[in-house]
């Protein structure tokens, strides 16, 4: 691990608990989300990752707790150095605080976060939907919401595939 | 038709200034159906007189679920809809999804595929900027580039039916190499391409350059500081005319880009016409670049010999039972990835696109998020567009350099 980065990574870790993780080469904080705000903020701040890339969110379905991550990716700019951060949420109608105050990019890749899973960004200045039309109902990219096509019934699935087949109405 | 009028006004109450619910600003909208919209964005724009006090950008309508989508198909199966994504960078699509397979699964990429990959990836930068070029400068009303430019994509986009058989939508690049080698009048295509394209950009140039018209339109408008692209996450060529030097393939080279010698063109002013120069100038490096690549082409094969994940030759499946064997598991249940996430990043002709890659050891994608630069760079619409004209809304939009596909996935 880059020696900047393990500074930025041990420092935090040690103030918000953050379980570090490594795999391939990238290095991950996973830090609660109550502290998640400050976590940024510090990072901002002190240890210089001045860019946002992206801020996306995982559903863990049918686990409950935790069921959803959200997920940023933050760089260095003048080191090249690209730090994940995870916050895992329970429940199904989860908040988390929104980072819109440390980067104002967070506004759109938050509001997508909300229409596709339906995370809550508290303190968002605009939580509409960005991509769904307005009245849309449900958060597409959880995994129980269906993705919408006729799954083909084999020998192995036939079972499963009639119980939920919708069948013409019997006429009384 | 006025009482959604009406809802949508409620929606937006906390985003239009307090004057436009008296009626003493004009709210207009345009898109999704404008022609210099590029697709289908929708703006509405709140008007004092013909100076825009905000834009409110609306997008989404040409949403595709594409990353719900690849939750459904194997690795191989869910990279035929990355292209989809942005349409004018089909091959750098490809590559960054490709990376992240590659990375998770620790899958080798012949010396020769990258190479490959480092000249496909230029050609398709070269075909986004001339697409770019041609019709930004039309919504300027400079008809004759477009022409010029598509002449020159038609080479390119040939050049990509010569290699893969189709000419947007590729699915050339795939994890651990290629599909498969390039045909042998690839060399003589694209050598000839390289002949004729720096004059090409001499002829775009001597059009737009110093044309009076183009000048007054371009010059001073829809400015951006290097701060403000910091602040907003904006990378690409739209950072480099505001003197961000950033460029992901110096920065986080990829593909074997730190053999290469080119320039990250910057400039200072931070205006439409300070992104058309970096634009131009960002193709002559391209140019530079592919003929570096093309004299060091080694020979070699394409695709890495690691079966477990990468499909095994067709001629080799005639006379080998096992590569029989496993030409039939990769391309009917797939291979299971190693349980993990992985993010990497390539420089598409429009910024940093990013690919946020989760397994669960299975043979599907868990999650696969495309961090796209249209999606970013068009947030910054409102920044850029305060206090001009309706009419520059037009080119500032076209300087941006959107792509719909990319911004809505």
């Amino acid at each position: 691990m880059n020696e900047a980065l393990q500074a930025a990574v041990t420092g935090i870790s040690g103030r918000f608990g953050a379980e570090v993780q490594e795999f391939r080469g990238e290095v991950t904080l996973v830090v609660s989300p109550l502290q998640i705000n400050a976590a940024l903020q510090a990072l901002r701040g002190e240890y210089q990752y001045n860019f946002l890339i992206d801020v996306t969110a995982v559903d863990y379905w049918p686990a409950e707790e935790p069921r959803f991550h959200v997920i940023y990716h933050i760089l260095d700019t003048s080191l090249n150095l690209v730090l994940r951060l995870r916050s895992p949420l329970n429940g199904n109608s989860p908040t988390i605080p929104t980072a819109e105050k440390i980067w104002p990019n967070a506004n759109w890749y938050e509001r997508e976060v909300w229409d596709m899973f339906g995370i809550r960004f508290e303190g968002h200045s605009d939580m509409r939907r960005i991509i769904m039309p307005y009245e849309w109902e449900g958060y597409p990219l959880r995994k129980d919401y269906p993705l919408g096509y006729e799954e083909v019934q084999f020998t192995f699935n036939k079972e499963e595939i009639m119980a939920k087949k919708p069948h013409p109405q019997e006429r009384t | 038709m006025s009482e959604y009028f009406e809802t949508t006004i409620d929606e937006l109450r906390h985003l239009v200034s307090s004057r436009a619910l008296t009626g003493e600003t004009m709210l207009l909208n345009m898109g999704p159906q404008h022609p210099s919209t590029h697709g289908v964005l929708r703006l509405l724009l709140e008007l004092d007189g013909e100076i825009i006090v905000n834009c409110i950008p609306d997008i989404g309508y040409l949403h595709t679920g594409i990353e719900k989508n690849m939750e459904s198909k194997t690795y191989q199966k869910a990279e035929v809809m990355v292209d989809r994504l942005d349409y004018l960078n089909p091959l750098g699509n490809n590559l960054v999804y490709c990376m992240a397979v590659e990375k998770l699964c620790e899958i080798d990429v012949p010396e020769r595929a990258e190479v490959l990959r480092v000249i496909l990836t230029e050609l398709t930068r070269l075909n986004s900027h001339l697409v770019w070029l041609g019709t930004a400068s039309l919504d300027l009303a400079a008809m004759s580039t477009f022409l010029y430019t598509m002449r020159e994509r038609e080479i390119i986009l040939d050049i990509f039916e010569m290699c893969s058989g189709q000419r947007m939508m590729t699915t050339y690049i795939r994890p651990g190499g290629l599909w498969r080698d390039v045909p042998a009048e690839f060399n003589s295509a694209v050598r000839g391409l390289m002949k004729i394209m720096p004059g090409r950009i001499k002829e775009y140039e001597s059009l737009l350059t110093h044309n009076p018209l183009f000048l007054e339109r371009t010059k001073g408008i829809g400015m951006i500081s290097a701060t403000d692209c910091l602040r907003w996450g904006v990378g690409g060529p739209i950072a480099r005319a505001s003197g961000v030097a950033y460029d992901l393939r110096k920065a986080r080279p990829y593909s074997g880009y730190e053999k290469y010698e080119f320039d990250i063109p910057t400039q200072q002013e931070g205006d439409i016409y300070a992104r058309y120069l970096v634009r131009v100038e960002e193709m002559r490096q391209s140019v530079r670049i592919i003929n570096q690549a093309m004299n060091m082409l080694p020979s070699g094969p394409v695709r890495s010999n690691n079966r477990k994940y990468v499909p095994p030759p067709r001629s080799e499946i005639g006379v080998s039972m096992e590569a029989l064997i496993h030409h039939f598991k990769l391309w009917t249940e797939g291979f299971d990835a190693p349980k993990g996430s992985v993010y990497v990043a390539n420089e598409s002709p429009r910024g940093e696109l990013g690919v946020y890659l989760e397994s669960d050891g299975g043979p599907k994608p868990f999650r696969c998020h495309y961090r796209t630069p249209s999606f970013t760079n068009l947030q910054i619409m409102p920044l850029l567009s305060r206090a001009h004209f309706v009419a520059d809304v037009v080119g500032i939009i076209g300087s941006i350099d959107i792509v719909l596909g990319d911004t809505d996935r």
